[in-house]
């Protein structure tokens, strides 16, 4: 499958926009994108292994937080996961 | 100071749209190109504040029209660059809210006030650091090119 790295983490994914890989579910998708690329670990994930909250992950068009088998869901080599940190701000501090 | 370049429709595009969505704040995604340690926007691309609850003092874009946006923009050979948002009646200077929320690192954080309705003071911060534990904003130059293909 191909997943989408965003303009931040590029520099952390050998400059690629997009990364392939062969996986069955979505977790093993990003773990296998996490030890190709190490650096990413990091910037996608707690020290406790999670999410970090302020990544989105979309499985094709969905919020993977929103699957009913979320990280477990099955893949196929056609399927795109997207990372997307979260857009927010505003002028009250 | 980096440099932020981009042609003068889509500047007064960005400060139009926080006129037209005064008092609530707007928001949207810088397209373009990055070389030579600047980015050159191509294009903005309005988005939605999703903060229906706070929209005169906060703004979120949904992460699913993000999704479309980085589609479009890869589609056209560009990338996202960063985004844009307004203040009404507030400065254009990042807020700790905005700095808090602020996770596009190396991406451009651009802020217009919007006084008593019209457009007043534009400014641009670039997320630099190298991990979100180390971030900071930097202020960027505006370039606004009359013409796009001084850009």
């Amino acid at each position: 499958m191909t997943i989408f790295i965003p303009t931040p983490l590029r520099t952390f994914a050998g400059g690629q926009d997009a990364v392939e890989v062969n996986a069955t579910t979505i977790s093993e998708a990003l773990a296998k994108l996490t030890e190709t690329h190490p650096e990413l670990r990091r910037h996608l994930f707690t020290a406790e292994g999670k999410l970090r909250a302020f990544v989105n992950v979309y499985f094709n068009d969905e919020d993977v937080r929103y699957l009913p088998a979320k990280e477990a869901t099955a893949v196929t080599a056609a399927d795109t996961l997207s990372i997307i940190p979260s857009i927010a701000g505003g002028w009250t501090n | 100071m980096s440099i932020l370049r981009l042609p003068r429709a889509v500047y007064e595009a960005i400060r139009g749209h926080g006129e037209e969505t005064f008092p609530h704040e707007c928001c949207g995604a810088l397209i373009g190109r990055f070389a030579e340690g600047s980015w050159t926007v191509i294009a903005a691309i309005r988005a939605g504040n999703t903060r229906t609850d706070s929209a005169h003092n906060r703004y979120r874009i949904a992460p699913a029209e993000l999704v479309k946006i980085e589609r479009e923009a890869r589609r056209q050979g560009l990338d996202v660059a960063g985004f844009y948002h307004s203040h009404p009646d507030h400065p254009a200077q990042w807020s700790s809210t905005d700095f808090a929320e602020a996770h596009w690192l190396g991406c451009c954080y651009m802020i217009t006030e919007v006084a008593a309705g019209k457009a007043a003071v534009t400014h641009s911060f670039l997320l630099v650091g190298g991990s979100e534990e180390d971030k900071r904003f930097e202020q960027q130059i505006i370039q606004v090119a009359e013409e796009s293909g001084e850009l």
